[in-house]
């Protein structure tokens, strides 16, 4: 495949559209990667809801999971679907904006105005691709420090996050314990497990074997490579739910039609239901990021940056913790968030604990659960009490 | 593992919901028998209400350990740190000396092993604090020796196919088990019915009035 002349169009979302804000470092600004590279100059984007108080300590800092983003708690500028955490953000909501200040930040190596894979590479003045160096959850709890910075917020009230954002919460209550007052890690791990690698790999394997991937660089060439980010998506959505789940929404009940048709069309619902799963993404999702962000949660391991111990990571570390799980959560089941519990409870770390009854798998903790939901304002309540601050 | 020392934790804002007013009788004699300023597990907390209280009242820094999720969900609310868990399987990963005193209150009759559970309690607490429902109570006898069935009373009130209290106990076999086990009893309060303080000890008389006991208890005897 020779290279093209002329630069496409790289993206049917300009990222530069897109509302909200936005922060740029310039070269002297770099931002330091675990990997040991440097990434300048860069520009992180996100978005706020409520009102920082006057002594900044109102801040809360919303950690999004692999597929989402800043657009937390609005309508997604792209999608026109209601932001992931709407449920749980907005006024009178268990995140009350009008009692925080909220703050979701798209991670680094993002595709959604953080700078990823997708963005221009100064060096070469083309789209990074594959040249984009490789980040990890610590590089994108830094990239995240810098907005907090900028904001002069010297200690987060509350940093909270699901999934890759509970690994975030992790990483920013135990490497910055001094700046996180409350952590509420949910539906998380201190590492990706064997079984969660190997469905990333299935993923990025699908990706890279779509031939209009071609070796990361397809914005050159003008294609997207759907079909293999599409199936990365139906792979990793199956994760997300739960037998019981999947049964009391499709069942073997059939997609439009009385009777199976003896071929490969969606005759199932399940079928069709995944299939509109995985084109709806590749719509709002590059799949360069998908496979940096993929990798970032395979390298986390929260033990292993404290010499192999979890509860050294604890060790000092005052930060009010407040971790949920799910009973129907197979790709961070309970177990992981035990071990945390344990390992905090070792290090004398302030930590509650909760589990959840639910049958709607790792997304419960998107969804409308209003046990989770009272806990999360609760513990919001209570953290507020102690760190003095007055209701409105 | 930082050394625990007395007073030391800041003081702390008052908590708003439970823990403002009154508290069960037993919880009470308990709550006098805590340093202010100490750190306390409250395992068994339920919906933090004794935890609340020394939080209000003694200025503890309390944690809590409770196996139902209204419990945990109520506390948390409450500002309380408690985690969903299991005196039977999360005790173990306490270290020695984490709290100054560990309390056990009407949960020991409901555990697997009372045994390895009043063990941790010693080794993760200065002190333990353990309360239990007294089968030598004479109410509980007499039912006992009259109906020839299980006994079922205000205090355990669920028929024997669905009561959690798997290891019943009088005073005596607690005195006997603490003997056995090398644990030291510091104090111990007999309470009749009602909760009032019967102020005579381990004898028999206590394990025929008392309805419930709270013992204070320590490594070695």
């Amino acid at each position: 495949m020779s290279e093209p002349n002329v630069l496409q169009p790289v993206a049917p979302w300009p990222a530069s559209d897109l509302p909200g804000h936005r922060l740029h470092f310039d070269e002297s600004q770099p931002l330091l990667l675990d990997s040991g590279e440097k990434l300048a100059p860069f520009t992180l984007a996100y978005q706020t809801y409520g009102a920082l108080n006057g002594d900044k300590s109102n801040a809360i800092v919303v950690c999004h999971a692999l597929t989402g983003d800043q657009f937390a708690a609005e309508d997604h500028p792209i999608t026109g679907k209601p932001g992931w955490w709407s449920s749980m953000i907005g006024p009178g909501k268990p995140i009350d904006t009008d009692r925080y200040f909220v703050i979701c930040i798209n991670v680094i190596g993002g595709c959604i105005g953080s700078t990823g894979p997708r963005e221009i590479d100064p060096r070469t003045g083309k789209p990074y691709g594959m040249k984009f160096p490789v980040i990890t959850i610590p590089d994108m709890v830094r990239a995240q420090m810098r907005v907090v910075d900028h904001y002069g917020i010297d200690q987060i009230f509350c940093a909270i996050g699901g999934s890759m954002g509970g690994m975030q919460v992790l990483e920013m209550a135990t490497r910055y314990s001094e700046r996180v007052f409350a952590a509420a890690p949910i539906a998380t791990a201190a590492y990706h497990t064997a079984q969660n690698i190997a469905f990333h790999e299935v993923g990025r394997q699908a990706v890279m074997a779509d031939p209009d991937w071609c070796g990361g660089d397809y914005a050159l060439y003008g294609k997207t490579p759907r079909r293999g980010l599409a199936v990365a998506r139906m792979a990793a959505h199956i994760t997300y739910l739960s037998e019981a789940a999947l049964h009391r929404k499709f069942g073997r009940s059939l997609q439009d039609r009385k009777n199976i048709t003896y071929g490969f069309e969606a005759d199932f619902q399940v079928e069709s239901y995944l299939r509109h799963q995985g084109s709806t993404f590749v719509k709002r999702f590059d799949a360069n990021s998908y496979l940096y962000i993929t990798r970032a949660m395979d390298y986390f391991d929260l033990a292993a940056e404290h010499g192999g111990v979890l509860a050294r990571a604890f060790e000092g570390v005052k930060t009010r913790f407040c971790l949920v799980s799910f009973t129907s959560d197979w790709l961070f089941p309970t177990s992981e968030s035990r071990a945390l519990v344990h390992a905090a409870n070792a290090a004398a770390t302030p930590v509650s604990f909760v589990e959840i009854e639910s049958d709607k798998g790792h997304d419960a903790f998107l969804l409308d659960e209003p046990e989770f939901h009272r806990i999360i304002s609760g513990f919001l309540d209570g953290a507020a009490v102690y760190r003095g601050l007055r209701r409105r | 593992m930082e050394a625990v020392v007395m007073g030391e934790t800041p003081a702390h804002t008052p908590l708003t919901g439970d823990g403002a007013g009154e508290i069960r009788p037993d919880l009470r004699i308990i709550a006098d028998m805590v340093a202010p300023g100490s750190r306390v597990l409250d395992i068994g907390c339920e919906r933090g209400e004794l935890l609340a209280y020394l939080v209000r009242h003694k200025n503890v820094d309390g944690r809590g350990i409770e196996l139902s999720m209204e419990g945990v969900s109520a506390g948390v609310s409450n500002g309380l740190s408690i985690i969903q868990g299991d005196a039977d399987t999360d005790l173990e990963f306490y270290p020695d000396d984490s709290f100054h005193y560990a309390i056990l209150s009407r949960t020991l009759q409901a555990v697997r092993d009372p045994l390895g559970v009043l063990r941790h309690l010693v080794r993760i607490g200065d002190r333990a604090i353990v309360s239990f429902p007294n089968f030598g109570y004479w109410r509980v006898r007499l039912k006992l020796l009259t109906t020839g069935r299980m006994p079922v009373t205000e205090m355990l009130s669920e028929p024997w196919y669905a009561t959690p209290n798997i290891h019943l106990c009088t005073i005596a076999d607690f005195v006997a088990l603490c003997r056995k086990l090398d644990i030291g009893i510091e104090r111990s309060i007999v309470l009749r019915r009602g909760g009032r303080d019967m102020r005579s000890g381990e004898g028999g008389r206590g394990n025929l009035f008392g309805e419930q006991a709270v013992f204070l208890l320590r490594r070695g005897a």
